[in-house]
């Protein structure tokens, strides 16, 4: 654990590349296998079951600080993280921490399941007392299951990579899908063949990157032009807005894989049939969406099913979803990755022309154009199409790892946006911590101010900087951790789409709304009203 | 009839009417007594200024020709009937307590105070009063400092890495008080320290006042740049990321300050190393200290007031919240132009530049928004 924590504050420490790099490859090299296993699992985001719950952790941390509860609950908010609120809560001690593995202290974790709550309690109560400060941080991380670092996975594949001689790109296919890190060993992660491949395991997803790096600035022909070269060596697709996700189906079995890294077969078992009918030895790459009459629907129809525990009868009929698939990893039980796009869209085709389920089995339709200026028309048509723009891909190009520039491009169409008051500020997280970054919007309806967004990104430091003092010289009211703060600065908002909503006051709901930029020019009284937001509905 | 308290809070500053002086003012007034040389505690335009001996040569540095009288710890001047006696408040070099008695009401402003005795200032003393006005800029109890020593050790085997990496080593801390704290205790054995122009100034003052510190090279245009890195570099906020600084390269840049102690506040200032080093005292400094008063009342005038005038009333205090213009957790992003102005003639200020290193509450708390502008103006005048 003493290496773990210190592999924490190490990588805290620096902000180059190469170090994070070098840092990972020290503690590799003077831990464990067992633990190594274990920190991938956890930097990879692979949790393992929560053990205790979020109130208990609360709760019996107040109760072993002895402090009062809005004390803890202040804390936290001038922290932004919970596992570090508790850590810098204790006292310091100087019992040296624990001699314990990494290894040790997950399989005690692992452990809890067999424990009463009392004994539980017991349990993380005296591991709080015997940790040091930051080996606390990091055991906090770990029962929270909230482990995001500031480090990439290819970094920490960069440096498995190095010490065992592998290819990256193997690397990151080896450690995709369901492993567990206490049945995959180290040994087995590495050696130059594998034997037993799992058969469940998803090919790492390639994806890609925004051709207009920002909203406000339009790419031109021209540059497409000169960023592309000629348009005759590209497909053109609709970008789908659903899961991306990759089928598998192997040895009679079927895995659905979302780009997350879930497993959510069972999730969309209106895919099962068609997939039962694919050869042995097929991985597609699509997106899932809800579609009716053969059209999608929107994002928000397909939100409401996922985050259902039971699919209900109700549900599967008011959501039906279905495939968009876009390309075909593996073909009759061979890796066609280094096939160029054009070859692999054959196959792809070959294989939807034979399936019996056409409505559910969609193939991703090719976008007819002979230049950059027809196929930039063609992307006004977007919305209607309710799709989000434009997918770009080389026809010569392999099938890649992760993001990266060159062969696949996303063109998106710009977002919609209005002109919106701030009227509610909350403290941020992690690197925002302490500061005032979350932000609660308002429209006029008549002369008041409904509330229709938050949103927290999108403001340079500076910026932040200055509305934080804002925020903090124009409170009205304090509840809890939000404040109102006088109306007066105004922001323009972007959207991906709008839906009517039954649970917020202002009657709609935004997809995925961020602050375009700061309205310096324009006073409150000038900002949108409620009407122009609902007109996006049509 | 209850009377009128001997000190009241006004829009100028703390307020002694029997005695008709200030504390800390923030407006120009006739009579003002100085807590320490803090930008935000001392400013330019009272006509007749009060402060221990060793804050004579910073605050005439940083003030200009000032009518300035000075005193030792423990002395007692009488204003109007009123005594006034400085008690050491550990802060930073010549800082002060003051105490104010009359008619046998006790009354004690601590400016800004650490309880930890940090070797280079005299040590903070608990003074007995029935009205204690207190700081509490790190009054959450997720601050908690580990002993000196232990940083001082850290930062020593860091510059050492350092040399075998190759690295220059640069250690930014304010220039009066984090600075000659962290030079006292560096390991010279490792090699020489050479300072920012706006550290050097506050050192030569201190010199001049008669403390004694470990020796420093004032980097010039002419120290060779080669020298430089083999040593270590002391410079002040407004130098990090600055043309001067990367000059330097490459370096690793170690923050020293109490912000240090959140992952937070750390990565926002991008640093390579962040010691949580602070002139401040942490949570349990400060209830301990506000407890060894005995006091009736205390009034907790900049930091994070609100939460910890609660938690002392909880825990059967008498505690109150004031507004005061020193360096609060709420004004910590004050921008210069509300603030008075004092900078001296020829030194410029530079908004952007200040706001972008100043951005959390300790910085205006030790040296203040005006005090951030004013380190960087010298940074233009004083250093290369």
């Amino acid at each position: 654990m003493k290496a773990f924590a210190q592999l924490f504050l190490s990588l805290d420490e620096t902000n180059k590349t190469n170090e994070k790099v070098k840092v990972l490859k020290d503690y590799f090299n003077c831990v464990p296998d067992t633990d190594k296993m274990h920190m991938l699992a956890l930097f990879t985001g692979r949790k393992s079951k929560r053990q205790i719950n979020s109130t208990q952790f609360r709760l019996w941390a107040i109760e072993a600080l002895k402090i009062p509860s809005w004390l803890f609950e202040e804390s936290y908010h001038v922290v932004g993280d919970l596992a570090e609120t508790i850590a810098l809560l204790f006292p310091q001690n100087n019992t040296g921490g624990s001699s314990k593995t990494l290894t040790e202290w997950i399989a005690e974790i692992n452990n809890l399941s067999t424990y009463g709550d009392e004994e539980k309690r017991h349990w993380l109560q005296q591991s709080w007392q015997l940790l040091d400060t930051q080996e606390r941080f990091v055991f906090n991380k770990i029962l929270t299951g909230s482990f995001r670092v500031g480090v990439s996975q290819s970094l920490v594949v960069k440096a498995i990579a190095d010490i065992a001689d592998l290819d990256a790109a193997v690397l990151t296919h080896r450690i995709m899908g369901n492993w567990r890190p206490e049945d995959y060993t180290f040994r087995e992660l590495i050696q130059p063949q594998q034997e037993a491949e799992d058969i469940s395991r998803p090919y790492p997803f390639f994806l890609a990157y925004p051709i207009q790096e920002t909203s406000t600035v339009q790419k031109s022909v021209e540059d497409l032009q000169q960023t592309l070269g000629e348009a005759s060596e590209w497909q053109a697709e609709w970008k789908w807005d659903g899961i991306r996700a990759q089928l598998i189906k192997r040895d009679g079995q079927l895995f659905i894989w979302s780009r997350g890294e879930d497993l959510s077969t069972d999730r969309f078992p209106e895919l099962h049939p068609f997939m039962n009918e694919l050869p042995d030895g097929t991985v597609l790459d699509g997106e899932i969406l809800s579609f009716r009459q053969g059209k999608p629907l929107p994002f928000n129809v397909l939100q409401a099913r996922i985050g259902r525990k039971n699919l209900s009868k109700k549900i599967l009929e008011e959501s039906p979803v279905a495939l968009i698939a876009y390309d075909c990893l593996e073909y009759e039980g061979k890796d066609i990755r280094e096939k160029t796009q054009t070859e692999r869209r054959e196959l792809l085709e070959h294989l939807q022309a034979k399936t019996a389920y056409p409505d559910v089995f969609n193939i991703s339709t090719l976008i007819d154009f002979d230049s950059w200026e027809s196929l930039s028309r063609k992307r006004q048509q977007s919305r209607e199409m309710i799709a989000e723009g434009i997918m770009l891909k080389r026809k010569s190009a392999t099938y890649q790892v992760g993001r990266k520039r060159g062969d696949w491009w996303k063109w998106k169409i710009d977002p919609l946006s209005v002109d919106a008051v701030m009227i509610y500020a909350q403290k941020g997280h992690g690197r925002r911590a302490d500061l005032y970054t979350d932000y609660t919007f308002a429209v006029w309806d008549g002369d008041k101010l409904v509330p229709f967004a938050k949103a927290y990104s999108g403001l340079t430091d500076a910026e932040i900087n200055k509305v934080d003092a804002f925020v903090k010289r124009n409170t009205l009211e304090k509840f809890g951790p939000v404040r109102t703060v006088k109306p007066e600065l105004v922001f323009e908002i972007g959207f991906e789409g709008i839906n009517k909503s039954t649970r917020h006051k202002s009657g709609v709901a935004l997809r995925f709304p961020r602050i375009l930029r700061w309205r310096h020019d324009k006073p409150k009284e000038e900002a949108d009203t409620i009407e122009t937001l609902k007109a996006f509905l049509e | 009839m209850p009377r009128k308290p001997l000190l009241e809070f006004t829009d100028r500053g703390i307020y002694c009417p029997q005695g008709k002086f200030y504390i800390d003012p923030w407006k120009p007034v006739d009579d003002a007594v100085i807590t320490h040389a803090h930008s935000d505690h001392a400013y330019l335009g009272h006509k007749h200024y009060l402060a221990h001996h060793l804050s004579r040569e910073v605050l005439k540095y940083r003030l200009g020709d000032i009518q300035l009288q000075t005193i030792a710890y423990g002395e007692t001047i009488n204003k109007n009937g009123v005594e006034i006696t400085l008690f050491p408040a550990g802060h930073v070099i010549g800082s002060a307590q003051v105490r104010v008695v009359y008619q046998g009401e006790v009354w004690v402003v601590s400016g800004d105070y650490k309880t930890e005795a940090d070797g280079v200032c005299e040590p903070f003393e608990p003074v007995k009063c029935h009205h204690f006005i207190s700081e509490c800029t790190f009054g959450m109890p997720v601050y908690q400092w580990k002993p000196q020593q232990q940083l001082f050790d850290e930062m020593n085997n860091w510059w050492r890495q350092n040399l075998e990496n190759n690295l220059a080593t640069v250690v930014v801390g304010y220039s009066l008080g984090k600075a000659q704290r962290i030079l006292q205790n560096l390991d010279l054995f490792n090699g020489k320290v050479y300072t920012h122009g706006v550290i050097e100034n506050t050192n030569e003052a201190l010199r001049r006042n008669g403390i004694e510190l470990q020796p420093t090279t004032r980097i010039t245009p002419d120290t060779p740049k080669e020298e430089v890195r083999k040593g270590i570099i002391l410079a002040p906020p407004s130098a990090v990321g600055s043309a001067w600084m990367r000059k330097f390269g490459p370096y690793s840049f170690g923050y020293c300050s109490g912000w240090m102690a959140l992952r937070g506040a750390k990565r926002r200032r991008a640093a390579d190393r962040g010691f949580v080093l602070s002139d401040h005292a942490d949570w349990n400094g400060l209830i301990s200290a506000i407890d060894a008063t005995g006091c009736e009342c205390v009034y907790l005038t900049h930091g994070y007031t609100a939460s910890f005038t609660r938690y002392l009333n909880e825990i059967g205090f008498n505690a109150r919240e004031v507004h005061t213009l020193y360096g609060t957790e709420e004004e910590e992003a004050a921008s210069p132009q509300d603030s008075p102005t004092n900078l001296p003639k020829g030194e410029a200020s530079n908004e952007g530049e200040v706001n972008k290193v100043l951005s959390a509450g300790e910085d205006l708390g030790e040296v203040g928004i005006l005090g951030g502008a004013k380190d960087l103006g010298e940074a233009k005048g004083g250093a290369i």
